[in-house]
């Protein structure tokens, strides 16, 4: 007699009006295996767990938990079913401590002090079974993010769950913490739970999981074991034709200091000093990547050079000095001075998400003289430069009139890149630059940036995702808690010790 | 992909939200015990029936367009302008002055002069609340609503002490002078014998009110000023990114406003009353906030919606004189009116958003 699968649904599907997020899915998870679920963004792997957990429900399709037919019509049945969920942003009370996150819910009674006795003792033997270490009393906002991760795996163990579902959970962590994160998930499933763990990063499925499916537009278009399948092959079946992982670029040509930083300091409103006596530069005609976890200091970085928040030091660009404080301190100024600047959330900066494409293409350039028309602005310049450069940079589809809000994250992100790239600036910032965006569109993207290095531009590049760090920088510097850990080659480097950079550690102490 | 074409969006929701609003407008009517047909009948005779009717409902409509222009444009830097009244108030003052203390050899240039000194006082009256936002953070709408009380106070100082003329017993500035009384629609437009308009007070400032709305219209969707409030209005990290200056658009974006706000003086001051009175605004400034809901911050929606309110406020008036039905109504069809335009919008849009999604899939079926 076989076992039956921890999990089973059949022929799920769930739409959102004219959208069809999951189209007949069917999938089969056996206990006491850990199941990947891969697919780029808005492939319908959230709305999935989201059925699963009883957030949303189904318009067709059966859900079976160990061979019973279960309903869940929300997230108490979900629980009561025995399945536990970890979200990509923590559903925490910041200010109680870990003890009390995790009863919260859950209490026994009325009376709180029995509930959190009891918990403690859980908690203690949770930590031994499965390395899951955590001071039971420590407040929420003072640990960090690695911690704050387990705790929701805790609150889940707590609760007696035996299935886990992970959504993207190492966003957020160092390669060391997502090491410990695997190992965590490594005894679960030696102890017979079962863990489900959505993705987008290829190899952790590689590396962690028994059995992967991959999602592409609603459809589950191939469940294989890990163990038969390769990193290409995925990525073929994610994107639905043949892409390159690698970025191809010939040796980088470098010439004159462009962006020269120089004991840089920046202090936000709440006055938390984030960017601590950083200095670096960048030349002429090379990529510098900065790697770090996000929260470490690289988006105010950016901020400064771009000219919407205040810092103190000295940056010069082709050898003047930038106002840092005064009148010509804005984003106007910066792009005055040959900056372009492709932020790091393009849907809260670097665009206005209710505005149609072709006024988004003359954003922060409004002032531009070739779009004004008398006193008013030539709408129809911007409109016509805009399909311009929409067929240019292979925008889909290739509507000016179409609100930013209405296209994909990857085709959003290539017309802010389009408009930067386009002004042909001495130097680009780019922040997190393939965020959200999908893996063809990430092709693409990676080649815009090395063509304008190639070009003999500067390139400083910020980005929490290591792979993208080392594929395209042709120096890397690591900054942790405001400071500039160090810089290294990347042909001298590897993830193992600029994750050990990223988590504070130098060389000398990491040994 | 919208779910909706745009005239949906634009003519067909208002429409069926008006259309629900006079259906429990009806109800009310009906357990007053007076008839709803009879009402309406009644209503469209007094506002509409007449030119004398037209004379008042456009008189109402221009005070609506001023104050229903000024929200909008706050609006689209998403400033709550809940001052119109107080701007308003002090536009007139700005309008008495002018008229009363400068010569003017015709009423063309003192028309001009009014409308440069109504929108600078609305403009001033409306710059203390924006700088107030702009730098320290004090929100938009309490010192706007707390400007308006101030407003009526320093107007109540100045009408009871410098501006009333000596030996008055009322509260209001002396007669302007001649030469500033605007021609009211019965001197322009009766000829011969027959007197059109008569004893009506809408005046040229209609005419001047239309063309704020193309003035506003193309300030907002032609102009970099107009991109950059409603680029803040839509996102002020995107725009802090793009070099905008917040301070800058909070403070223009609210001195436009207050400008349109006073420039109503000009009707009710300066074209009616030809004095400034106590309380001459009669709460146009708050029913600006409901006009320019229903208009949808768009100048054409803010015309049509003030004809609207012009009508209600003049067909009310009727009802209150022929039939027990009390003038308090018109108040509570206003307010149904607001309640089903801005509040209750999405009781409409949504169930329309997927009659018209279904078409689509149907349509796309069939193709």
């Amino acid at each position: 007699m076989t076992t039956a699968p921890a999990i089973e649904l059949k022929g799920i599907s769930k739409s959102f009006g004219p959208v069809q997020a999951n189209k007949d899915i069917s999938i089969r998870v056996m206990p006491g295996t850990i199941h990947g679920i891969i697919g780029e963004n808005g492939a319908g792997k959230s709305t999935l767990m989201s059925i699963l957990y009883g957030f949303y429900k189904a318009d067709a399709g059966e859900i079976f938990i160990s061979g019973q037919k279960t309903a869940i019509p929300d997230s108490q049945a979900a629980i009561a079913a025995g399945i536990g969920m970890v979200f990509q942003h923590f559903k925490l009370v910041e200010n109680f401590t870990v003890l009390e996150n995790v009863v919260l819910g859950a209490e026994d009674s009325g009376l709180l002090r029995p509930s959190l006795a009891r918990a403690r003792r859980e908690l203690k033997a949770l930590a031994d079974e499965y390395e899951l270490n955590v001071d039971p009393d420590a407040i929420i906002e003072d640990i960090g993010v690695g911690m704050q991760q387990r705790v929701e795996i805790l609150k889940a163990l707590y609760r007696r769950a035996d299935i886990l579902i992970l959504d993207e959970p190492t966003g957020v962590l160092t390669p060391a913490e997502a090491d410990h994160l695997f190992r965590i998930l490594e005894n679960l499933k030696r102890e017979g739970k079962t863990i489900i763990l959505i993705t987008h990063k290829l190899r952790e499925i590689m590396d962690t999981t028994d059995t992967v499916s991959v999602m592409r537009r609603g459809e589950m278009t191939a469940t294989v074991k890990t163990s038969e399948t390769s990193p290409q092959q995925l990525a073929e079946l994610m994107v639905g034709r043949k892409v390159s992982l690698q970025v191809e670029k010939a040796p980088a040509q470098v010439r004159d200091v462009i962006l020269d930083v120089q004991n840089l300091n920046v202090t936000d409103e709440k006055g938390v000093h984030r960017v601590k006596d950083v200095s670096f530069n960048v030349r002429a005609g090379e990529i510098l990547g900065i790697a770090g976890v996000s929260g470490n200091g690289q988006s105010e970085l950016l901020e400064v050079l771009g000219g919407y928040e205040k810092g103190t030091g000295t940056i010069i660009v082709n050898g003047q000095p930038i106002d840092l404080t005064g009148a010509k301190s804005d984003g106007r100024s910066r792009r005055e001075r040959g900056i372009a600047h492709v932020p790091e959330d393009r849907q809260r900066e670097g665009l206005i998400m209710d505005y149609h494409a072709w006024e988004n293409v003359a954003f922060g350039y409004h002032h531009d003289p070739k779009y004004q028309n008398g006193m008013f602005m030539d709408n129809a310049a911007i409109k016509a430069d805009t399909i311009g450069k929409m067929e240019r940079f292979d925008v889909r589809p290739p509507d000016p009139r179409l609100a930013a809000k209405s296209f994909s994250g990857g085709n959003q992100q290539k017309i802010v890149l389009a408009r930067e790239i386009e002004r042909n600036p001495d130097l680009l910032l780019i922040g997190q630059p393939t965020r959200g965006v999908d893996i063809g569109a990430i092709e693409f993207i990676h080649q815009q940036i090395v063509a304008l290095r190639d070009q003999g531009k500067a390139i400083l590049l910020v980005s929490v995702e290591l792979e993208e760090i080392l594929a395209l920088s042709d120096r890397i510097a690591v900054m942790f808690d405001g400071r500039m850990m160090g810089e290294r080659l990347p042909q001298d480097t590897d993830e193992k010790e600029l994750g050990m950079m990223m988590a504070g550690m130098n060389k000398g102490e990491a040994a | 992909m919208d779910a909706m074409p745009k005239w949906a969006d634009v003519v067909l929701i208002p429409l069926i939200s008006l259309i629900l609003a006079a259906f429990i407008s009806a109800l009310v009517i009906l357990a007053i015990g007076e008839s709803p047909v009879e009402a309406l009948k009644l209503m469209v005779k007094g506002a509409l029936g007449s030119t004398y009717g037209w004379g008042y409902t456009l008189y109402y409509a221009t005070n609506f367009i001023f104050t229903g222009l000024a929200v909008s444009v706050a609006f689209h830097s998403r400033m709550f302008n809940i001052g119109g009244e107080g701007q308003a108030m002090v536009g007139g003052l700005g309008v008495a002055l002018i008229c009363l203390y400068v010569p003017w050899p015709h009423w063309s240039l003192a028309l001009l002069g009014g409308i440069l000194a109504a929108a600078v006082f609305g403009a001033a009256w409306a710059a203390i609340p924006a700088f107030l936002q702009a730098k320290r953070g004090s929100h938009i709408v309490i010192t706007t609503i707390m400007f308006n009380f101030i407003a009526a106070a320093l107007l109540n100082y100045l009408l009871i002490g410098a501006l009333k003329p000596k030996g008055s017993m009322e509260p209001a500035t002396g007669k302007f002078p001649e030469a500033t009384h605007l021609p009211s629609f019965q001197d322009m437009f009766s000829f011969g014998e027959t007197a059109l308009f008569r004893g009506a007070p809408a005046n040229v400032s209609f005419f001047v009110a239309i063309v704020a709305c193309v003035a506003v219209w193309a300030l907002i969707w032609k102009t970099k000023l107009g991109y950059e409030i409603r680029a803040f209005g839509h996102s002020e990290s995107a725009a802090k990114y793009a070099g905008i200056s917040p301070t800058k658009i909070i403070m223009i974006s609210m001195m436009i406003s207050g400008g349109l706000a006073g420039m109503m003086a000009i009707n009710n001051v300066q074209g009616e009353a030809e004095r400034l009175v106590l309380n001459a605004v009669e709460g146009a400034g708050f029913i600006g906030i409901a006009v320019a809901l229903m208009g949808r911050s768009h100048p054409f929606g803010v015309f049509l919606a003030a004809l609207l309110f012009g009508f209600l406020y003049q067909g009310g008036a009727e009802l209150a004189l022929w039939t027990k039905i009390p003038r308090e109504m018109i108040v509570v069809i206003q307010a149904l009116v607001i309640l089903f335009t801005g509040a209750l919008d999405d009781m409409v849009r949504a169930p329309l958003e997927r009659v018209f999604l279904a078409l689509k899939r149907r349509k796309r079926k069939a193709a």
